[in-house]
């Protein structure tokens, strides 16, 4: 197994930047996720790793052996597509023992080493069928199978559940993370899907613009969020974002509101605009509360309703509410926010302020 | 790539029922499409049909208006064909009257009776069946390969200049090939290639590359790049990746290509006569020139021409399962 290493690696195409310079360190066995919108520039950063793309500048290390130039079958990782990429010329067990022939393996150990992966995937009754007579998710079956049968260094996965079902992809998300857990092998792992990533992921990175913005835990980046687009990001909805302005303790907010700062944030903050965040589940109905403002939609998501609560006219929040209640359009609402779960950033950096006791 | 709705693990889709052949209304349309492509395939045909006959007719048959479709079939056109003959003197004739009465007279005897001329060698038909084959085999073989090779290049790599040059590529054929005869003729000739069979594989490599390059790009083009991205690092080499991996799936293409740049090859015929006279001179022109020679034998034109038809549609016919896909290809969204 392995850990990976990258040092200010970057990517441009022309004078644009593909990926700006990044620093990453991938423990063994680990699973990492890379988060952003479509064109931020993390499967470029995966495809660097893998060696399909070169690198235009930094050193990118695999268990402390500079590859940065090495071919791509010379550095023993596995690509899982996100089309799956299986060829369609070949059968599933061919696809799976292809890996293998390359490596020269007598064709005992190729058939012994398909047998354990298969089992393992539990697709013994797909091997004889071309992919083109494979549901989706049989086909990306076949294709972890293909990855996992060379028992490589790492896994790196280019959204691989993103050519699923809705439904199927949850099913697939399981046996993804099942298997990680039980090869116990490094992967990174690439998705626009923020709830796939927190899912999955053992550390995020979260990209966008080509520059990562925040690398943490699932934990991390969903309550400590490094800034204003992380925290739109993660979450759905994402974090409540609220202009205002803090003085004496206060943070005044749209609408007539007035917010006293928790305690743990009264040293920190300067004075001037601020930027309250608080996530839907943060803040909670209260007749007495400090916030006021009028429903603007109320909508039922099973466990629990998603209020939208209009501060003015121009700003919305959503909270959540019970597990039932609708409120009608128009009914004013009062509520309080969780004091240890409000969050505050500076909009001009737009980056999050940290309290002192909080980790940096 | 096929979209199966998902079922599950292990229920793949086995079985499809089509509409389009079980509804009534479908069926006698589709008899009706048939009957169409049928009458259209008839009378593209006549022509062969015509020719077919011409060569086992006699040459009384040949000209007898209005056209026999029942004749007594003579293998006089393909002797005329195949040999070279000479008017036989009244003597000769005389002696093989005689004989005739006998009823001892070889099979070629008999047609000098009939013809009044005497066979005096084989002629160089099959010589010049030799050189197209020669000729538009390897011009084939190099274009089709060259062209396989830049294609994926062209396809698959930051080539310098890419546009430019496929434009330049495809430029060469914005000419009649008319136009270009004079100079590759001089050049030809101060090169030593005039008449040359290598001469001849040049330039029809040449004046196929453009069509192979550009029509091979466009199949490799719709080879997903992924497959040889999963097979570089399965471990395999950027030529292993290709030939396990892309070519099988470029068969069609080539298979396309092949046949064109053979007919192409094959029919060829300006410069054929401009670049040879006689040692790679190939079929068309020379089965050209039997029109001139001593009245026209259209027996033996016909038969010229249906013994040169003959490896084209061997060809043709043999890869027919791979053009057919490559008409479709691509018309199927992935």
């Amino acid at each position: 197994m392995a850990t990976i290493e990258l040092k200010q690696v970057e990517k441009k195409f022309g004078s644009l930047f593909a990926v700006k310079p990044m620093d990453l360190t991938i423990t063994d066995g680990e699973f990492v996720v890379l988060l952003g919108p479509s064109g931020c520039g993390k499967t470029t950063t995966l495809r660097m790793i893998s060696g399909l793309e070169t690198v235009s500048g930094g050193q990118i290390l695999l268990n402390g052996r500079n590859v940065t130039w090495r071919h791509p079958s010379a550095r023993d990782i596995a690509f899982v597509f996100q089309f799956y990429a299986l060829y369609p010329h070949l059968t599933a067990r061919e696809n799976i023992a292809f890996p293998l022939q390359a490596q020269r393996e007598s064709s005992e150990t190729i058939e012994q080493r398909v047998k354990e992966v298969v089992k393992l995937l539990q697709i013994e009754h797909l091997l004889n069928m071309r992919p083109g007579k494979l549901s989706g998710g049989d086909q990306q079956r076949v294709a972890l199978a293909r990855a996992l049968v060379r028992r490589p260094a790492a896994f790196l996965m280019d959204e691989p559940l993103g050519a699923l079902d809705a439904e199927f992809r949850e099913t697939m998300r399981a046996e993804i993370k099942r298997l990680h857990i039980l090869q116990h092998a490094t992967t990174v792992y690439v998705t626009h899907d923020q709830i796939e990533a927190i899912a999955m992921g053992d550390r995020i990175v979260v990209m966008s613009a080509a520059e990562v913005q925040q690398v943490g835990t699932p934990h991390d980046v969903y309550y400590d969020p490094a800034n204003l687009f992380v925290a739109r990001f993660i979450g759905s909805p994402g974090m409540n974002l609220v202009r205002g302005n803090y003085t004496e303790g206060v943070v005044r907010l749209p609408g007539d509101n007035r917010y006293p700062a928790p305690e743990a944030w009264r040293g920190v903050l300067p004075g001037g605009d601020i930027v309250l965040g608080f996530r839907p589940e943060a803040a909670y109905i209260n007749p007495n509360g400090t916030l006021s403002g009028e429903v603007y939609a109320s909508d039922m998501h099973g466990a629990y309703t998603m209020l939208h609560v209009n501060l003015n006219q121009t700003d919305i929040v959503h909270i959540r509410g019970d597990r039932q209640t609708l409120y009608p359009i128009g009914t004013p609402v009062r509520f309080d926010l969780d004091p240890a779960m409000a969050r505050f950033f500076e909009p001009a950096t737009e980056k999050a302020l940290r309290r002192a006791e909080v980790r940096a | 790539m096929a979209r199966f709705e998902d079922t599950g693990p292990g229920v793949p889709v086995v079985e499809s029922i089509r509409v389009d052949k079980v509804s009534p209304t479908a069926r006698i349309f589709g008899g009706v499409r048939a009957l169409i492509v049928l009458a259209f395939a008839i009378i593209g045909l006549i022509p062969v049909v015509v020719m077919a006959s011409t060569a086992f007719k006699t040459r009384a048959d040949i000209v007898s208006t209005p056209p026999k479709v029942l004749f007594q079939p003579t293998l006089q056109g393909l002797v005329y064909l195949l040999t070279e003959r000479a008017v036989a003197s009244p003597s000769r004739l005389e002696e093989l009257k005689k004989n005739a009465e006998t009823g001892n007279l070889t099979f070629f005897q008999q047609i000098a009776l009939d013809s009044g001329q005497e066979i005096t060698g084989p002629s160089d038909y099959i010589f010049r069946l030799r050189n197209s084959l020669i000729i538009a085999g390897f011009s084939t073989l190099a274009s089709v390969v060259l062209g396989l090779f830049s294609a994926y290049a062209f396809s698959r790599f930051n080539v310098p200049g890419k546009d430019d040059l496929l434009f330049f590529i495809l430029s060469t054929r914005m000419l009649p090939a008319v136009v270009v005869t004079i100079p590759l003729f001089l050049m030809y000739r101060q090169l030593g290639l005039h008449d040359k069979h290598l001469g001849m594989i040049l330039l029809y490599t040449v004046f196929n590359l453009s069509f192979s390059v550009w029509l091979l790009k466009g199949f490799i083009d719709e080879i997903p790049r992924e497959y040889e991205e999963a097979a570089l690092v399965d471990g395999y080499t950027r030529w292993q990746a290709f030939y396990k991996i892309v070519l099988p799936q470029a068969v069609t293409g080539i298979a396309a290509t092949t046949v064109f740049c053979l007919i192409f090859a094959w029919n060829e015929y300006a410069f054929a006569l401009m670049m040879t006279s006689d040692n790679a001179q190939t079929a068309p022109p020379a089965i050209a020139t039997m029109l001139g020679r001593g009245g026209i034998e259209w027996s033996a034109i016909a038969a010229g021409t249906l013994g040169f038809l003959i490896p084209v549609v061997i060809v043709t016919f043999t890869l027919r399962k791979y053009l057919l896909r490559g008409i479709t290809f691509g018309a199927i969204r992935r």
